[in-house]
């Protein structure tokens, strides 16, 4: 192979990569969120499942996009809510909480989309999520193709991290929410509504995984398929360590997750004989890697929110 | 000056499972003056003020704020109504810097002006003559600097009324002071402060009117000018009390701890104790004084064997302890309690059982596999009536106790082992008064037994009567070893904060 | 106005009849998830507990299901005693069943009961060791053990995909993902219509009883979950100790996989745990951590599962109807913990 069409194949494979991260994306900045509340909700492969199969059932029913997405949405958050409710108001154990969730929404998902099985996506709602080339981005040699030359939720999801990460590290609500996740005694005695924090941003990252999981069954498959997540959800759970809770990291690293995902595909060409399933473990041994290197450098910048996992309660001597 | 009441706290009850904190407590505090809340550990001081914060939901009672009565749902709504409170554990946020943690909770412009933010913190700062660095992260900051913050944190809300929970514990005289002159400050601009205590000198210094609270209620509110220390103390404890603690004279007798030139270092490797030099014999008792954090845990964990010694000796009846395991140097007779703040976590396992606490120091002395309870079974229930601890009983988990019988469980365990040394830290944080002198007294029987006894303590008055000698530490070093009956407060603060013994006296050492 | 206040008052009565109470409402509000599905809900909790109990079928594949729940429960049960969290029982049972499988697919020639030995203590080796790579960062690095033991698991499950798609790939099968069946030589042997593993579960619930509440090591674990302080200061070598309970917590899961392979699947594959290692989390969180506890909650999920699988062929019931089942019991059971730690008293609007 030659320079030339080397290059033209890594573009390729770069842009393949984008989408492939997409709906980890969406996940990650959802989880993200969530986890600098404080709370680790270990259900987000559950929540995904039950984005994709309501965001797949709605766009069938109504053939509307925006209804199919805001339906992902709403039923992923419905199950970040229990989440919420249990472990926010009721105290609960996270770590089991979260495992509850993944169980329901599994058994959510494969109840309805029992019926799914091999559907397609209705062509109206397809063409919505058609590549558009963004004007003079999009022109960009090499990075046009990769980044600008896709579909609207991609756009979305960039403006999202880049908002999230304003919104974290700029704002007073941002400044606040990181208070809540490090020191929520510290939180509540400054006069911050704790549990509030910890519902609107569990709910809000239940949402985006919602958004996610619709992202799979409605953009990148686009058709039901039984356990259409295929432990997406947990990848995310790896990224949110990986980029160490930081929205603007979890652009590069979700696009770095999504290449492994599809590494093994593209390798083929070369007569490169790594098997998938062992650059499937390249994400998580990275993660790995990540987690043990912040803690050998008690590194307290990239640390996780320190009040990760524990309940709160306000009258606790 | 002002005399209306500004706040007025009615008939206030708050109650945790069965423990009565507070019960039907009035207090009512003017603007413009320095109100001490004066009482021992857990008398509910804390508790008190952690209501009028917001913290605490009262069970009953009612709050009245310049006239109107007020329900505080969350220390938002305290907030609301100008009322700040430096807690005695400080709620900073650790991986945000100070200006940070000084806005959080605050309402404002969506997004945070940085470069201002800065300059109104500074100038708040300057206003009150405080020093502090806007970005400075609090897990780079002095405790010192944690409380500037705290402080800051409050009057940058504008709050009216200054609440402080146990201020002075963490600093030096000397830092009391400037924290006192902030306060002076504070009531000169027309705000209500109230300051929670224990130490009776301090209430006589600073304060205009002082509550008593004895065993959760409320027992008088008297002018500073029309009472004494006696009254103070006598109010607080319910009885008249003699607070001198006897000194048992000792004779220089056998050298028993020899510790030259120990220096520890870090998982940073920072020096955390540098060239430490003393020693200690039979029946003496030896005092360390120093800020929190000067190194005195390291020296108690280094001597009990739990913390690498970098370079020096430690040498124990002749024989050197360094490289020894924990477990050998418990068995030579070496005993080492300490007190964290938190009062449980070392030497004690909250939620088990007195048996099994008394089962940590002896389960190795069991052969085999298997434990055997009974022996120990019949050893704590000696142990509770000699030492007079109050429980339901033997099987009943230590956390479920008070203070004072939690302490008396684990000296009393300690003091079974029959031990030649005794290193001894904190063993009366947390304490009131009558469980204090338990102590002592036990600690003195001890030195009449020709036990040794390195004593970590806390208040200076109590190292001054009850040591034979003190050693000062800061940051690590030495900063003097003195005679503690010729040794003034002064002196010890000074040391305390880093100046010479040397340089003190003029270059005579007295010890 | 609501004031909540921790408790302290419960007594043992009052626990039984609200986790009883939680249980019930899971019943109910699943039996309206029923009723809109268009079933009789009477029906389908009488048909699961038939399907769980009511015949011999029934009740051996409970048993056969709880049987590794429990093992593996005690496994976790260890680490959480010293809270550490392992939640990577699902990688230690893959690992284990991996160990010991390659003893029983490359040395098929030795005697039985000396190969399924050599089985059982290469499984409980790659179990534990499989445990101690986190414990390892955790004791000398603080590195959180949540995390890491959850990404362990994906590896874990990797290598094994990779195992049975690749190098362990049956030559015989012809060409379908899956690994040659183990010899006889290396199949648990019977026990009451089950396996053997029923008497080994039996037996690790007693021992660990003891274990637990009456030898030196299991009262070493306890001081160190409350406060690893306070067993430094007693003299105890508390990483040596965190290491030897973390072997123990993964070498019982590596066994629990071991008896899945050998004794219920016949050889290793993807399936060989499916999720038992995430279930055990919550049966070991749900029996606080006591064996005798873990037995009786691992036995009643085993049922839980067991019952869905049989309304499954009965009323055509998706199997996954049987996961919200779960779900939901799951949640209100862990709702009614909230209230036998806080009690919540009412009282009128503004004192």
């Amino acid at each position: 192979m030659d320079a030339a069409s080397l290059a033209a194949y890594a573009a390729l494979f770069l842009t393949a990569a984008v989408k492939a991260g997409t709906p980890l994306l969406y996940a990650t900045l959802g989880e993200t969120i969530t986890e600098r509340s404080g709370n680790l909700n270990l259900g987000v492969e559950g929540m995904m499942l039950m984005g994709a199969v309501a965001g797949f059932q709605f766009g069938l029913i109504t053939r509307n996009p925006l209804f199919a997405l805001t339906a992902a949405m709403l039923a992923a958050s419905l199950g970040s809510l229990i989440f919420a409710f249990l472990t926010v108001t009721l105290r609960a154990n996270q770590v089991v909480s979260g495992l509850s969730l993944t169980i329901f929404g599994a058994g959510i998902a494969g109840f309805i989309g029992q019926k799914l099985s091999g559907q397609v996506v209705p062509a109206s709602v397809k063409a919505w999520f058609y590549p558009v080339k963004i004007p003079l981005l999009g022109d960009i040699p090499g990075i046009g193709q990769i980044l600008f030359n896709h579909d609207i939720l991609i756009y979305l999801s960039y403006m999202l991290a880049i908002g999230l990460g304003i919104y974290l590290f700029n704002t007073r609500k941002g400044l606040n929410l990181r208070a809540v996740g490090e020191n929520p005694a510290a939180a509540d005695a400054a006069g911050i509504g704790v549990s509030l924090y910890k519902y609107v941003h569990i709910l809000a990252g239940g949402a985006l995984c919602g958004l996610g999981g619709a992202y799979l069954s409605l953009v990148y498959v686009p058709a039901w398929q039984e356990n259409i997540t295929a432990g997406r959800g947990w990848i995310a759970v790896a990224l949110v360590i990986f980029v160490a809770w930081n929205p603007y990291k979890a652009l590069l690293g979700a696009f770095f997750f999504g290449g492994l995902d599809i590494l093994g595909l593209y390798l083929q060409k070369f007569d490169i004989k790594v098997s998938q399933y062992i650059i499937n473990m390249l994400p998580y041994i990275v993660t790995i890697l990540v987690l043990v290197f912040t803690s050998i450098k008690k590194s307290k910048e990239n640390a996780p929110p320190k009040a990760l996992g524990v309940p709160y309660f306000r009258e606790d001597r | 000056m002002n005399r209306q009441t500004y706040i007025q706290l009615q008939n206030i009850t708050k109650s945790f499972g069965t423990v009565v904190a507070n019960s039907k407590i009035d207090l009512s505090v003017h603007k413009g003056e320095i109100h001490a809340l004066l009482g021992e550990n857990g008398s509910g001081k804390s508790t008190l003020m952690n209501v009028l914060s917001g913290i605490y939901t009262p069970d009953s009672g009612s709050i009245i704020i310049d006239g109107r009565e007020v329900c505080f749902k969350s220390p938002a709504d305290s907030i609301a109504m100008g009322i700040g409170m430096v807690h005695q554990h400080f709620k900073l946020v650790e991986v945000l810097s100070a200006k940070e943690n000084i806005i959080i909770g605050q309402k404002g412009n969506f997004f945070i002006n940085q470069k201002r933010l800065s300059e109104q913190i500074g100038k708040l700062a300057r206003k009150l003559g405080l020093d502090i660095d806007p970005d400075k992260k609090v897990y780079n900051m002095s405790v010192g600097e944690k409380q500037t913050v705290e402080i800051l944190k409050v009057l940058y809300r504008g709050a009216e009324i200054l609440i402080l929970d146990e201020p002075t514990a963490v600093l030096t005289p000397q830092e009391t002071q400037k924290l006192f002159d902030i306060m002076r400050k504070m009531r000169e601009m027309g705000c209500a402060v109230i300051i929670i205590t224990h130490k009776l000198n301090e209430v006589m210094e600073i304060s205009d009117r002082i509550t008593v609270l004895r065993k959760g209620e409320a027992v008088a509110t008297l002018d500073k000018s029309a009472t004494n220390i006696n009254e103070l103390t006598e109010l607080m404890v319910g009885r008249p009390v003699d607070l001198s603690i006897k000194r048992l004279e000792n004779q220089k007798k056998e050298t028993i701890l020899k510790v030259s030139n120990l220096t520890l270092v870090d998982d940073d490797n920072v020096k955390v104790l540098q060239n430490v030099s003393f020693d200690l014999s039979k029946g003496e008792i030896l005092g360390v004084a120093g800020v929190a954090g000067s190194g005195q845990k390291e020296l108690c964990e280094a001597i009990a064997g739990l913390y690498e010694v970098y370079s020096g000796d430690i040498r124990y009846e002749g024989e050197s302890l360094v490289g020894k395991t924990p477990r050998e140097i418990i068995k030579k007779g070496v005993s080492m309690s300490f007190i964290p703040e938190d009062r449980l976590g070392m030497g004690l396992v909250a939620s088990m059982d007195i048996v099994d606490n008394l089962l940590l120091k002896d389960y190795q002395n069991h052969k085999g596999f298997l434990i055997d309870r009974k022996p120990l079974k019949e050893k704590a229930e000696q142990l509770v009536k000699r030492l007079d601890i109050k429980t339901p009983g033997v099987n009943h988990p230590v956390k479920q106790l008070s203070g004072g019988n939690i302490q008396k469980v684990l000296l009393g365990r300690e003091l079974d082992s029959n031990p030649h040394l005794l290193i001894t830290a904190y063993p009366v944080r947390g304490l009131d008064i009558g469980a204090s002198y338990t102590i002592y007294d036990l600690l003195n029987e001890q030195k009449a037994k020709d036990v040794a006894i390195l004593y970590i303590g806390e208040d200076l008055d109590v190292l001054m009567e009850l040591c034979d000698r003190i050693m000062v530490l800061c940051n690590g070093e030495i900063t003097g070893i003195v005679d503690a009956a010729k040794v003034t407060k002064e002196e010890l603060g000074l040391m305390m904060a880093g100046v010479c013994l040397e340089k003190i006296k003029g270059g005579s050492s007295y010890a | 106005m609501l004031r909540i206040s921790k408790r302290t008052d419960l007594t043992k009565k009052q626990y039984i009849q609200l986790r009883l109470a939680a249980v019930i409402m899971a019943l109910f509000t699943s039996g309206i998830f029923i009723l809109i599905m268009g079933q009789n809900p009477a029906a389908i909790y009488f048909a699961m507990l038939q399907g769980a109990f009511g015949s011999f079928y029934g009740l051996r594949e409970t048993i056969i299901m709880t049987i590794p729940l429990v093992i593996t429960s005690l496994g976790i049960s260890t680490a959480f005693k010293m809270k550490f969290w392992n939640i990577g029982a699902e990688g230690q049972i893959y690992m284990g069943a991996f160990a010991a499988s390659y003893f029983a697919l490359n040395h098929h020639d030795m005697p039985k009961p000396f190969l399924l030995l050599v089985m059982a203590a290469a499984s409980i080796a790659g179990g534990g060791l499989w445990a101690l790579i986190p414990g390892f960062f955790k004791a000398r690095f603080g590195t959180n053990e949540t995390l890491f033991t959850l990404m362990m698991n994906y590896i874990a499950i990797k290598w094994i995909t990779y195992l049975q798609y690749g190098p362990w790939k049956d030559p015989n099968a012809k060409g379908f993902p899956i690994i040659a069946a183990f010899k006889e030589t290396a199949i648990l042997p019977g026990f009451m219509g089950i396996h053997i593993g029923l008497i080994i579960a039996l037996a690790l619930v007693a021992l660990m009883h003891i274990f637990m509440y009456h030898t030196k090591k299991g009262y070493e674990i306890s001081v160190i979950g409350e406060s690893e302080n306070t067993a430094r200061y007693a003299g105890m070598n508390v990483k040596k100790i965190i290491v030897a309970a973390i072997l123990l917590s993964g070498g019982l899961c590596g066994l629990a996989g071991m008896i899945q392979a050998s004794g219920v699947h016949g050889t290793l594959s993807v399936d060989v745990s499916g999720g038992i290692g995430y279930t055990a989390i919550i049966t070991t969180w749900l029996g606080q951590l006591s064996p005798a506890l873990i037995m009786l909650v691992s036995f009643l999920f085993a049922a839980l599962v067991q019952g869905g699988s049989y309304i499954q062929t009965v009323f055509q019931i998706p199997q996954a109807a049987a996961s919200i089942l779960q779900g939901m019991i799951l949640f209100f059971v862990l709702g009614s913990e909230f209230f036998i730690q806080y009690k919540i008293n009412f009282k009128k609007e503004g004192i």
